[in-house]
């Protein structure tokens, strides 16, 4: 099979914040980029996080640096972002049981960093948050929001898109380099779906691939990255249970931080370190674990409804001291120029915070921008990112305050738990990144709420499949298979939650994917084929 | 303010307004009991309207259900189907279709093969008995017959085209086509709206008007299950008439008009026959004495109290509230019947949600004897006039072994015979 073959200044490797990031950055200065993903956007932690936009108050006590950049990056992301962003504010809460004196050097550290905090008194604090408990005993006011961690990846690069022709080629994975006189001079790729070999020329290479970083750059005989695997688990309520974003006062542990995100709240997280960020999903006894710590903060969590869990991996820099506990490691990042390492035109950025992705990116801008000789300044820091129509699914309410609005009989909604309709899958079809190559379930989910409500998939990934069918999206039965592949994967964050009202939802589904639509005999006697 | 409780007797008390349950109302009916029966639940309307008796055993398709279920007997002698003769559910599953197509809904006789039932993504079920109304598009596929599928604008969950392409290798012959279904232009439509406009003559017309230009010779044409909520057998005979070629329906995703449809009719016909049916009702508790049971309801307008002389359980499972959970714990809603528990709830799922093995958790229910009454720990009945049928009973998993209907059948002909052998 001959190579499709791409060319372009700068190839992106990594669909993630960081990676989304660069593109954007390097399309304001004018510099043509092609952004891949071996799978779609946020696809690793950009997608496995709390959407928690850090005022730098988690960090203030171990790691003021970090906590510093958080803040300022915050501010920078509020002011240009907002349509990314639910700038809630936040408290720290320290309950009967928790180290008063970590608590009493609190607003003391946050100083330090230049995060302002307000102490509340437990009263205060119960009228801003009323699902807190009497057991108080110590409160402050902190300025966290949330972030739509979707959205802003999607903004990132719809925008770099409509800039100067970037492009973003989601399937695409790096299987190697081709090097000459210390230069890379081609990515050597193959699309994960069609099985095709795809070669991509450029003059510079960013590896952003986030927890793959340190594979990544072993490709191009690299051995500078070092990463530590830090697997997290999340919880997804299936309605909002704080005003703002809640977190225990006390050194990161289990169960501390709820977040609220639209209509939904995310509770987290797990540290477990981790041998390979791959493979990696939610179990039972983390999702008990996560819940009991959660509940001591905030009892109301014990007759929450939990729709589903998700884990993440956070890549972090390999430090001393870091290797037996991720949280101890530090969350700053680093740019490698990897010039040591024999390379003049390769750079791999790593570790860091979603909240500091923008920062991230502008360092690795600048050491592009400056090996091809642009001298453009970085943007990112003054220029608003503009909203895209396509892009605007992701946000939990999004879809059901447009369908209302627009209150066209027509409209049919395709998942109903979420308000979905087809014009928002249409628009996605045709306008949001990737759309140009195959739009598939999985990717029209990526980018709106599709499988995200109570039902997680139940229904709409049917309805959706039925219409991408009517739409010729899908003209074989890999419409049918690839329906399948999106419930199996729903399922894994599903099953450790699945008791309560949970398991009605889950009874149904089966009866609707299995009775109805036989998939479970399918994917058997797909099984079976294949042996 | 509520007009005080209503007090009433009766001999059986059916719980549950599923299949399992309405079968138990026709078979107790028909042996002359007195019967009342309770229910709140609308799970009907997720069915497809087919009755499968055993489609898969030992994770395979099934094309023949009574040699299989000499099979289940021999592999899974706990199953509830397993303690019953070949020819005792066949009478049961007889008894029942015959009592539905008398209420107005024909349904194919069992046969000695499975049928392969359509399914709306363009594959096929094994199943014993169909709805008259879905039987001709079995024969179509059989035969490779040329057919056009029609779907309409509007209608969510419903795809002709995904039907024509995913059935397209083994049957060329067919095709699709897309409606503006009459009078309902730009809008949202749903399968039940479009069935009761369908039982206008008028709409019935216009309908068979827009589909006769696209026949092209064709043998057969499919509509999405909307040929009317009641009389299906006769508005499809009307419209075939019309329109000159044969005609079926294809079962849609829920809510769904078939089972719909068979709540209605149960609804319906079976206060006619003497059922004290209360189909919006849920039993709030159960008092057990020697004889009987006293049930409590709570309705929005009047209590009401019944007094049993047995009672029979058919409230399925977690979806109709038969069965609930907690974090650690599986319990029974009503009567707090012991439901075994796994180690913990890591074992209720399997990893691979479709398994072929099915989930651990969905074989779990309520554990009877040979004469379909709950026991204890000790193996000894919680009850002597208590009985129970259905999805609830342990060691099945209708869902995987496609078997619904089988179970709700046989196992309420079961449980009813032996409620009967007790009342004397």
């Amino acid at each position: 099979m001959s190579a499709r073959v791409y060319e372009t200044e700068v190839l992106v490797i990594g669909g993630g914040a960081t990676g989304s990031g660069v593109m954007r950055d390097l399309a304001l200065r004018g510099i043509n980029c092609i952004l891949i993903d071996r799978k779609d956007l946020n696809a690793g932690a950009s997608g496995g996080n709390h959407g928690l936009l850090h005022s730098g108050g988690r960090y203030a006590t171990a790691d003021a640096e970090t906590a510093a950049e958080c803040r300022r990056e915050g501010e920078i992301l509020k002011r240009l972002a907002p349509e990314c962003i639910d700038d809630c504010g936040g408290l720290f809460v320290a309950v009967e049981g928790d180290d008063p004196e970590f608590a009493n050097k609190f607003p003391e550290h946050c100083a330090g960093a230049g995060i302002p905090s307000e102490a509340l008194t437990a009263a205060e604090a119960r009228e801003r948050e009323p699902a807190l408990p009497e057991n108080i005993i110590a409160a402050y006011a902190v300025p966290d929001a949330t972030i739509d961690p979707f959205r802003i990846v999607l903004e990132n690069v719809g925008h770099a898109e409509r800039l100067n022709d970037s492009i973003y080629l989601p399937h695409t994975e790096i299987e190697g380099f081709e090097i000459n006189d210390a230069t890379i001079t081609k990515a050597l790729c193959r699309d994960r779906r069609s099985g095709e070999p795809v070669e991509i020329r450029a003059r510079q290479f960013v590896n952003a691939s986030g927890a793959w970083a340190e594979k990544v750059a072993r490709l191009a005989g690299c051995s500078d990255v070092s990463l530590l695997y830090s697997k997290g688990t999340l919880l997804i309520s299936n309605t909002r249970v704080t005003n703002g974003v809640v977190n225990r006062l006390r050194l990161p542990d289990d169960g501390d931080i709820l977040v609220p995100g639209g209509t939904v709240s995310l509770l987290g997280t797990s540290s477990v370190t981790v041998d390979d960020p791959d493979g990696i999903a939610p179990t039972v006894p983390e999702v008990d674990r996560i819940l009991a710590e959660g509940a001591a903060m905030l009892p109301v969590l014990n007759e929450t409804r939990f729709v589903r869990a998700f884990s993440g991996v956070r890549p972090l820099l390999k430090s001393a001291g870091s290797e037996a506990d991720g949280r101890k490691a530090n969350r700053g990042f680093e740019l490698f120029d990897h010039e040591d390492q024999g390379l003049c035109n390769f750079a791999s950025v790593a570790g860091g915070k979603f909240t500091t992705f923008r920062l991230m990116a502008e360092k690795a801008g600048d050491l592009v921008a400056g090996r091809l000789g642009n001298s453009e300044p970085c943007m990112t820091n003054i220029e608003p990112l503009p909203s895209g129509d396509a892009l605007r699914w992701t946000e939990p309410g999004a879809a059901a305050r447009d369908w209302y609005r627009r209150a066209d009989p027509a409209d049919m909604v395709l998942c109903e738990c979420e308000m979905v309709a087809r014009s928002a899958v249409d628009t996605i079809l045709a306008d949001a990144p990737g759309a140009e190559d195959h739009m598939s379930l999985k990717a029209i989910a990526l980018r709106s709420r599709i499988g995200k409500g109570a039902c997680q998939g139940a229904f709409c990934a049917m309805r959706v499949t039925s219409h991408l069918y009517d739409r010729n999206v899908y003209d074989s039965p890999d419409g049918l298979r690839q329906m399948r592949d999106f419930v199996k994967e729903r399922y894994k964050g599903v099953r450790p939650v699945l008791w309560g009202a949970q398991m009605p939802q889950t009874e149904l589904a089966e009866i609707l994917h299995c009775g109805l639509a036989g998939m479970d005999l399918a994917a058997a006697e797909e099984g079976a084929d294949s042996k | 303010m509520k007009r005080g409780t209503r007090k009433i007797e009766t001999q059986l008390a059916i719980i549950g307004t599923g299949i399992a349950g309405f079968a138990a109302s026709i078979f107790a009916g028909q042996r002359g009991l007195e019967v009342a029966q309770f229910g709140h639940s609308g799970a009907m309307a997720y069915t497809t309207g087919y009755l499968d008796l055993l489609g898969v055993h030992d994770q395979r398709l099934q094309q023949n259900p009574w040699d299989a279920l000499d099979a289940l007997r021999q592999d899974e002698p706990r199953h509830p189907m397993s303690g019953l003769s070949n020819a005792t559910i066949r009478a049961a599953i007889d008894g029942f279709t015959d009592a539905i197509s008398d209420m107005g809904i024909g349904y194919t006789k069992a046969g000695d093969h499975n049928l392969s039932g359509l399914l709306p993504n363009g594959l096929a079920k094994p199943t014993l008995s169909v709805p008259d109304t879905m039987r001709p598009g079995i024969t179509a596929l059989e035969t490779g017959a040329k057919t056009l599928v029609v779907d309409f604008e509007g209608l969510q969950g419903f795809s002709a085209k995904a039907f024509e392409v995913n059935f397209r290798d083994r049957w060329p012959e067919l095709s699709s086509a897309r409606l503006t279904f009459p009078g309902m232009e730009n809008r949202q439509v749903f399968p039940e709206v479009l069935a009761r406009s369908l039982e206008t003559s008028a709409t019935q017309q216009a309908l068979a008007e827009l589909i006769r230009p696209l026949l092209n010779g064709v043998e057969y044409v499919g509509l999405p299950a909307i040929l009317g909520m009641h009389m299906p057998d006769e508005i499809r005979a009307r419209m075939e008439e019309a329109i000159g070629v044969r005609l079926f329906e294809v079962p849609t995703i829920p809510p769904a008009v078939p089972g719909i449809r068979l709540r209605e009719t149960f609804e319906r016909a079976l206060p006619e026959k003497g059922v004290q049916l209360e189909p919006q009702l849920k039993v709030a508790e159960v008092d057990f004495r020697p004889t009987g049971a006293t049930l409590h309801l709570h309705g929005p307008m009047e209590d009401l109290e019944v007094e049993a002389s047995a009672v029979l359980l058919a409230t399925g499972r977690f979806l109709s509230g038969g069965l609930k959970s907690d974090q650690d714990s599986l319990s029974e809603t009503l009567l707090d019947l012991p439901i075994r528990q796994p180690q913990d709830r890591d074992a209720w799922f399997r990893q691979d949600y479709l398994d072929p093995r099915g989930h651990p958790v969905n074989r779990l229910g309520v554990e009877v004897d040979g004469r379909f009454q709950p026991v204890g720990a000790d193996g000894a009945p919680v009850h002597e006039r208590l009985f129970a049928a259905g999805a609830i009973l342990a060691h099945q998993d209708w869902v995987r072994q496609r078997c619904g209907a089988g179970l709700a059948i046989a196992t309420a002909h079961a449980a009813t015979e032996a409620a009967a052998a007790v009342l004397g």
